[in-house]
């Protein structure tokens, strides 16, 4: 398998990560490599084998319904690059 | 002119009534200040991490169990990857390939009188997930506002196969759900909160083929009508779309009400790759056949259930049935008022759904804000039943209770309503009436049956008007065939 | 004083010997004058250093205090604390001041009483082995400024090892306590997935990610990792277990403990003086009464495939947050909202965490899911499984923690798929979700060499009794760089 730069392109645009023309073809160098190296697990046969999303296989613990948090609006908003009455300030978002 | 076969699926999302947001302990309140209610986890602030409300688990329980469905014991959180500024974390958390509700099925009544018909619609799945933050487009220098209280708030998605096969069909449907998710106590069904919001997929098709024709989907509508309008655009669209030459494209698209047309959305053209995987943060959800059993044992009769049992039970007509079970408050409100007036039933229903129903119309208030309780509506029912008051006095005393208060019978002993039913005292009366006419007694002998209103008259006036008129009828009757 | 143990600090502060603000100064001059050579802190903050010391000091004067109390620690810049700057080594969160603690760090400092000495630097976001893709510059081996310290805990190794802090706290998702713990002459510790919270840890995978202790001995990392761990609610994945003392069997005897040798740690592949240093110390344990049996882990040569698609998998979703609205970096220019997004990340990403990005939207995207995801996630069952059977036989697995010693700074710095098998040892083990160690073992021409002992399912006290047995033989652990005077 070899990933283009169109297909590069593609999977940055998804992932909201600009890359130029340069870059994309650097970077295909690169991912190529490493997909070589992931290339390694298509030989083995894993019919059968249920996949393992966890490190352990435990049931969702849940939570009682408390409201337990304050309004930390002014904290939480100090490290915020743009914000105005409240809200959080973006470019237009056009729907 | 070809014939035009509408297909149409509902997604419709139920916001469920729980104290604190699916994944955090922040408030899911509404209209508190912006991001007042957006806590570290609300706000993916870096390292935070989801904890699963057992009570939005517990509605999915709820509403799995009211329509039939599998209950799945084990469900799987997913997450739905995607850039959006109201969508903290770059994903949301949502169940994708085993939701906790699957299948099921919801009987709806589309239409009225002749023309009524019922219809079961078949759901898919219904699976939790969490609410997305608000866009404010105000002009904020051209650029927009984020709120995220609302973000994290936990829903659940209630989406049905393509069963529906008109917008009266889809309405039906979503009335119906919206009666069920509050009757069950799982939402509170406000739309104009956004706690109940339906997106319906619309295709057309040539009547008589199999293949579905490609669909839009038309998102937000929040409240019935704009379901019906937007349904009834998008399908004459459709239509003369495919009339004229021209291909459906699948889309997603926006109702506008105030042209009733619906335009496509700008920021979903690009081609969608949500990249659903396991949530590693949340670990699988297992639901055990004890708990399911525990939430089954707190489930209300349901809608359908209780309709039916009106019928067969009570005897009342299918439409009173219908009427008094088109939500929780009123089915409730009805029983109480049938406890306190027992085996009046048909009476009951007359006045919740007459007198009451005309009363709180006029005074602009819901069921719940009644003035009257069920109890004190029972007291004036109870002496209609018994002869104790007249229709007219029974209206006098309810004007009387819902403007001040107070109890029937104290009401009717106010204002002197009570009828005479003492035998012995209308037969004075009669007697008194008779002796004192002797002609017009000859001349109803004689055959002149309209002469009977002229003692009645009489005899009512005698009485000052609380003279029972049934039993007056009868004595006169007996009197007068002498 | 520097040289001193977190029980005879502990005990040096209970006997006012010192004040733990005087101890605090000491390290804090410390940083000051060798830091900026070693670039282990990305954040030094003495004020509030001080501030916390004055708490510690108090408690220690009401005597309410614990073991730890006013005994200095270094943080690693993962895990969020209230009013300092936590960057992850990432120009996307240089200037995010956290508006709270992350357990970890409550529980050090609030619960403890430690002091944070500042915050450690490592790769960014955790992700590297060499701690060269730090926006913050790369941190320099102690033990040889040309080379590096490993990572992605890097910081805190060279911190601990310079002798600039006690002790630290890494996390380890493919081995980032261990491997920079072996380049560094340290003992790390990763415990079994669940034993640490990951609340307010900045999450790379969340499924492999694991805090733990860094430090000079066992004892130490026992310690601390009492002080570190234990069942938080606000971590779905936090194991509820009973608490534990994990120094309860720090003297326990070996005699009779079966040590697993898998013979795929043991083949080709390994530095030949890196294999006789750690063969030397299998013979140690064996003198201590060990006996060594060979077992086979036959999937472990999948484990840095699979973990190359799972973890790039969970981290590109991670990161999708650091969008440049609500903290952290935005671009200054840009012309619409996708126009933001995309010029943010391209700019405050940094060229190893956009690869690994990139990576993991390809494995996750349509078309692919089944082939790299859903594949790479029955390779781990398939790995943990081999591990199963593998402590059938025996209590502990050895081996080593990393192939070679500390490479040469930017060696392997333009070749990821070399980078990537730094870690050929340690990754298994977080596919697993098991505890491990890294520990001490000898050097090789002048570089210290790492011993891996790997443990089953929460046989982390087990694992500290076999690392302080066998530090109590050695002194390969109290082996320090010739010029951190």
């Amino acid at each position: 398998m070899s990933l283009t730069p169109e297909q590069i392109q593609r999977i940055a645009l998804l992932a909201r990560i600009e890359i130029s023309e340069a870059e994309a073809h650097a970077t295909g160098g690169h991912l190529n490599e490493i997909f070589k190296l992931i290339e390694q697990m298509q030989a083995v046969d894993t019919q059968g084998v249920e996949p393992m999303a966890h490190a352990q296989e435990f049931s969702q613990r849940l939570r009682d319904d408390i409201v337990s948090e304050a309004d930390q609006r002014a904290a939480y908003q100090a490290v915020a690059p743009e914000t105005e009455a409240g809200l959080y300030l973006v470019p237009k978002v056009i729907e | 002119m070809m014939q035009w076969e509408i297909v149409i699926g509902l997604e419709v999302h139920a916001q469920l009534s729980t104290n604190s947001k699916i994944f955090s302990g922040a408030s899911t309140a509404f209209g508190a200040e912006p991001n007042t209610q957006a806590d570290a986890v609300s706000l993916a602030l870096p390292g935070v991490l989801p904890v699963l409300n057992r009570q939005a688990v517990e509605c999915a329980i709820r509403f799995g169990l009211a329509v039939g469905a599998k209950v799945a014991p084990k469900s799987v959180f997913e997450r739905k990857n995607y850039f959006y500024p109201d969508l903290p974390k770059g994903y949301q958390i949502s169940q994708f390939e085993l939701p906790v509700v699957q299948g099921g099925t919801i009987t709806v009544q589309v239409g009225a009188g002749d023309k009524a018909y019922e219809k079961t619609i078949n759901l898919t799945r219904a699976h939790l997930e969490e609410d997305a933050g608000k866009s404010l487009h105000e002009d904020f220098h051209g650029k927009s506002g984020i709120d995220l209280n609302r973000a994290g708030t936990p829903l659940l998605e209630i989406v049905s196969e393509p069963d529906m096969r008109s917008s009266d069909e889809a309405v039906a449907y979503a009335r119906a759900l919206h009666t069920l998710v509050r009757w069950i106590g799982i939402c509170d069904g406000n739309m104009q909160e956004g706690s109940f919001r339906c997106d319906a997929n619309v295709s057309v098709r040539p009547k008589g083929q199999a293949a579905f024709g490609t669909r839009r989907e038309i998102k937000n509508l929040n409240s019935f009508r704009f379901l019906k309008e937007a349904i009834d655009y998008e399908v004459r669209w459709q239509i003369n779309e495919i009339e004229e030459g021209r291909e459906i494209h699948q889309a997603t698209v926006l109702f506008d009400p105030d042209s009733g047309e619906t335009r496509m959305m700008r920021s979903k053209e690009d081609a969608h790759d949500y990249r659903y995987f396991p949530d590693p943060d949340l670990l699988p959800l297992v639901i055990s056949p004890q708990w399911l059993d525990a939430v089954r044992a707190t489930l209300p009769e349901l809608p359908q259930a209780k309709r039916a049992r009106f019928v067969a039970e009570l005897g009342l007509p299918d439409y009173d049935a219908g009427q008094l079970t088109a939500s929780r408050e009123t089915a409730d409100f009805f029983a109480a008022t049938l406890a306190a007036a027992p085996g009046q039933a048909k009476v009951c229903a007359n006045w919740l759904l007459g007198e009451v129903s005309a009363q709180l119309n006029r005074d602009g208030l819901d069921l719940a804000q009644c003035p009257i309780t069920p109890q004190q509506l029972g007291g004036i029912l109870r002496r209609i039943g018994d002869g104790s008051i007249s229709n007219a006095g029974a209206k006098e005393v309810f004007r009387a209770m819902w403007a001040e208060g107070g109890e029937a019978d104290a009401i009717i002993e106010a204002k002197g309503l009570k009828q005479v039913s003492d035998a012995g005292a209308i037969e004075k009366i009669v007697d008194e009436i008779l002796a004192a006419n002797p002609a017009q007694v000859a001349e109803y002998r004689g055959g002149k049956d309209k002469v009977f209103g002229f003692f009645v008259g009489l005899a009512m006036k005698a009485s000052k008007g609380k003279a029972n008129p049934a039993q007056l009828n009868e004595v006169l009757k007996r009197r007068l065939a002498g | 004083m520097i040289e001193k143990s977190l029980r005879q600090l502990g005990q040096a502060l209970a006997a006012r010997e010192i004040s733990s603000v005087e101890l605090t100064s000491l390290f804090l001059d410390r940083i000051a004058r060798l830091n900026p050579e070693i670039n282990a802190f990305i954040t030094v903050d003495r004020e509030q250093s001080l501030a916390q010391a004055r708490a510690a000091d108090a408690r220690l004067a009401a005597s309410a205090a614990g073991p730890l109390t006013g005994i200095p620690i270094a943080q690693k810049d993962i895990f969020c604390a209230q009013g300092w700057t936590t960057t992850c080594a990432s120009k996307m969160l240089a200037n995010f001041v956290s508006p709270y603690d992350a357990t970890v760090i409550a529980k050090l400092h609030q619960e403890a009483g430690m002091v944070s000495l500042g915050k450690t630097n490592m790769d960014e976001f955790a992700m590297g082995s060499s701690n060269e893709t730090s926006y913050f510059g790369p941190v320099k081996n102690p033990w040889d400024r040309t080379r590096v310290p490993g990572g992605s805990s890097g910081g805190s190794a060279a911190a601990v090892a310079a002798r600039l802090a006690p002790v630290a706290t890494g996390t380890d998702t493919g081995g980032s306590i261990r491997q920079p713990a072996a380049l560094c002459n340290l003992t790390g510790l990763k415990p079994t997935y669940g034993v640490v919270s990951r609340y307010g840890m900045i999450a790379f995978a969340s499924s492999l990610d694991q805090g733990g202790p860094m430090a000079p001995s066992a004892e130490d990392c026992a310690l601390l990792l009492n002080a570190m761990s234990g069942f938080d609610a606000r971590d779905s994945t936090s194991l509820e277990r009973p608490v534990e003392d994990y120094a309860r069997d720090l003297e326990k005897p070996l005699a009779g403990l079966r040590i697993g040798l898998p013979r795929e740690f043991f083949g080709a592949g390994c530095d030949p003086a890196v294999m006789a240093a750690v063969q030397a110390a299998i013979g140690e344990y064996e003198k201590l009464g060990a006996v060594s049996v060979e077992v086979s882990l036959p999937n472990s040569h999948l484990s840095v495939p699979a973990y190359y698609v799972i973890a790039p998998a969970e981290a590109s979703s991670n990161l999708s947050r650091f969008d440049g609205v609500r903290y952290g970096y935005r671009a200054p220019d840009y012309d619409s909202l996708d126009d933001m997004y995309m010029k943010t990340r391209a700019q405050g990403f940094g060229a190893e965490v956009k690869r690994r990005i990139l990576i993991g939207a390809y494995v996750l995207s349509h078309g692919y899911y089944d082939a790299y995801y859903l594949q790479a996630q029955r390779i781990r069952r398939l790995i943990a499984a081999d591990f199963v059977e593998a402590f059938k036989s025996c209590d502990l697995i050895m081996g080593p923690t990393s192939p070679s010693t500390a490479f040469k700074l930017g060696e392997r710095a333009a070749d990821p798929v070399q980078m990537y098998l730094s870690d050929i040892y340690t990754i298994a083990v977080n596919l697993a979700g098991l505890p491990a160690m890294s520990i001490p073992c000898g050097f090789a021409d002048g570089l210290p060499v790492g011993l891996q002992l790997i443990g089953d399912y929460f046989a982390e006290a087990r694992l500290l009794n076999a690392a302080h047995r066998f530090q109590q033989a050695t002194d390969w652990h109290r082996r320090q760089p010739a010029d951190i005077a």
